[in-house]
């Protein structure tokens, strides 16, 4: 019997050890150094390593470094909860109203513009939002507006930019947590006397909620973590933390600020991950 | 095995040397943008049969970055900002060339630049194009007057008409020369005397941009000014938009210069020097001037004979006397200088 279980035991480790060298190859060892290289210092031009706290201590310090903290947070925050805002019913409208044989050719129009490189989107946005860009002479055409609305090189072209490419994302996990839910607690609902609105409330949201938060922390993680489009779209109107990281790593060569910077992105991360997995019990997801 | 056996396996083996030696023939670059063009490249490679392997960087720290993280010979040849040979020369990362063989003769004399490419009697980097950053405007929109002085471009008039090229040597050497300061004199007490003008200049600016944001700015119409634009940027544009136009204001600007070396743990030497002597060659000269991500003039006077009328119009060539006169070279700060032009640069960016 030991033999059996010790031969099982044997097995699951050859089925998990190609994950776990992976994970141990290309996360943990250059996580492992990326960190020690946070405590290095920049000297002239030569990489003292030691334990210096000096990075981290810079960061907080300097204002135009920290700005990049909190740039990138109420950028963040902003295109999370407009997304979802979006995202959400959309999806619910694909998962209940759009009939099904029709569903697939409405989400696959629903990622079209995934199909383009982002790169190229983030561009064609710099040229629908400029000056003379497609919204501006729309707007002037309609009368709506006598002068050209400074929108690209903005914030606001920043968001408008990450929405475009979120709502879409955050379509995808809500719709698939939509289709999974049975009509039959909607029935339930609407037997017991429940509105439309009292079912969606108290039944639908609470049961979807799961799979809102896994699409609000993706697209909470690769917005905070993104540099092409605020690169492109912002103008660097303000720098947010990414593009902060790259200008240590390509203009000054100065790899011990870029990794504290990298660190500092990551400790946001994790905490944004323990508040969903403790407070929606996203473990259960 | 018959000697036919045997004759045919030594001629495949023979053949497939040729093969793997003709394959061999390659050199590895690290180049700026401009040398990716195939315009530029696939006349070499046909005429020498060596292959040059581009690898694109930006900025000199980013260029060493990569040879720090490389085994000496991994490359061979590396194009590098002229003012910045010296510190390459100072890490021992540059082969000495052999000056006899190099066309710097035919070259405009202040494109030699013998200060910065050659060390102790030896030459280590041999200057390949140059130009200018320094206000580049679309004519139809601004009053080609005002861009004659730099002061205007914070007087109010043009305020939110106007981008940044997203570079603090060049855009804080003009304005140190704007202030009085030769760009060879900047020190960290002249620099604190800038901040007011950069902010001044960053509160009139709609954006600050990179090559491509730039380039798409002035032909969208998003912007109508460039401070640290020049040549380089609306040469590509100028089929598209003859409006887009630049000028050296009265304060003078910064002139850029690249030079081409080979590295000094190149095991391919000999094929490296002909890639360079290509590249200065009056052919290789013209097609570097006009390459399809951004023009420049070209060290070498002798490419004139190559470019076109309307080539050297866009260039401004028969300007280029008076124009070496205006302009100064690009800061070159120690380590701390340079840290320190950096912060208020992010500082400016991030107001």
């Amino acid at each position: 019997m030991a033999s059996i279980e010790k031969t099982e035991r044997d097995r699951a480790a050859g089925f998990v050890a190609p994950a776990l060298i992976w994970v141990l190859a290309f996360f943990v060892l250059p996580f492992a150094v990326m960190i020690g290289m946070s405590f290095a210092r920049l000297e002239g031009r030569s990489i003292v390593h030691g334990f210096f706290p000096d990075n981290y201590l810079r960061f907080f310090s300097e204002p135009s470094l920290f700005k990049g903290l909190t740039v990138s947070l109420e950028i963040t925050l902003i295109v999370t909860v407009i997304s979802v805002l979006l995202a959400y019913p959309l999806a619910w409208i694909i998962a209940m109203r759009v009939p099904v044989r029709y569903q697939r050719l409405a989400l696959m129009l629903a990622v079209l513009p995934f199909w383009t490189s982002y790169v190229v989107r983030s561009y064609a946005w710099l040229l629908v939002l400029g000056q003379n860009g497609v919204i501006n002479k729309a707007l002037m055409g309609l009368g709506v507006i006598a002068e050209p609305l400074a929108i690209a090189s903005t914030r606001t072209a920043t968001v408008i930019g990450f929405v475009h490419f979120f709502v879409m994302l955050l379509t995808l996990t809500i719709y698939a947590n939509l289709i999974q839910l049975s009509p039959n607690y909607a029935r339930a609902a609407a037997d017991l006397g429940a509105s439309a609105f009292a079912t969606f409330r108290h039944i639908i949201l609470p049961l979807t909620l799961p799979g809102v938060v896994t699409g609000a922390f993706l697209t909470f993680v690769l917005c905070i973590g993104d540099y092409i489009t605020p690169q492109i779209l912002g103008g660097n109107s303000e720098l947010t933390l990414p593009q902060l990281i790259m200008l240590q790593l390509g203009r000054r060569g100065d790899f011990p600020m870029a990794s504290a910077m990298s660190i500092i992105l990551m400790a946001v991360v994790t905490l944004a991950y323990l508040a969903c997995a403790r407070w929606l019990k996203l473990d259960r997801v | 095995m018959n000697r036919l056996t045997t004759t045919a396996l030594v001629s495949l083996c023979a053949s497939f040397g040729a093969v793997q030696t003709v394959q061999a023939q390659e050199i590895n670059a690290l180049v700026w943008c401009d040398h990716s063009d195939p315009a530029l490249i696939e006349p070499f490679e046909k005429e020498t049969g060596i292959k040059v392997n581009l690898k694109e960087y930006e900025g000199t720290a980013a260029g060493l970055a990569i040879l720090d993280q490389s085994q000496p010979g991994d490359w061979d040849v590396m194009v590098i900002d002229a003012v910045d040979v010296g510190r390459a020369v100072d890490q021992g990362l540059l082969a000495e060339l052999p000056a006899d063989k190099l066309a710097t003769a035919d070259f405009f004399p202040e494109t030699v630049m013998a200060a910065n490419n050659t060390r102790d009697g030896k030459t280590y980097a041999v200057t390949e194009k140059f130009g200018y950053n320094t206000v580049a405007f679309n004519k139809s929109k601004v009053d080609p007057a005002d861009m004659e002085d730099m002061a205007t471009l914070t007087s109010g008039k043009y305020d939110g008409r106007i981008a940044i090229y997203d570079y603090y040597l060049p855009v804080l050497g003009q304005l140190s020369m704007a202030a009085g300061v030769p760009t060879a004199d900047v020190t960290p007490e002249s620099l604190d005397a800038l901040k007011p003008s950069l902010m001044a200049l960053r509160k009139a600016s709609k954006s600050v941009s990179d090559v491509v944001a730039s380039q798409t700015a002035l032909a969208t119409g998003e912007v109508d000014i460039l401070v640290g634009g020049g040549e380089w940027l609306t040469a590509v544009l100028h089929a598209e938009n003859p409006d887009l136009d630049w000028t050296i204001p009265k304060q003078g600007a910064v002139r850029w210069a690249q030079s081409l070396s080979v590295l000094a743990g190149s095991q391919k030497q000999d094929d490296a020097l002909k890639f360079i002597n290509y590249i200065t060659s009056p052919e290789g000269q013209a097609r570097l001037a006009t390459s399809s991500c951004y023009w420049g003039m070209p060290a070498n006077k002798k490419a004139g004979d190559v470019l076109t009328a309307e080539q050297k119009a866009v260039l401004r060539w028969d300007e280029q006397t008076e124009y070496l006169a205006k302009t100064q070279l690009y800061p070159v700060p120690d380590a701390a200088l340079d840290k320190k032009m950096q912060d208020m640069w992010t500082e400016m960016l991030q107001n």
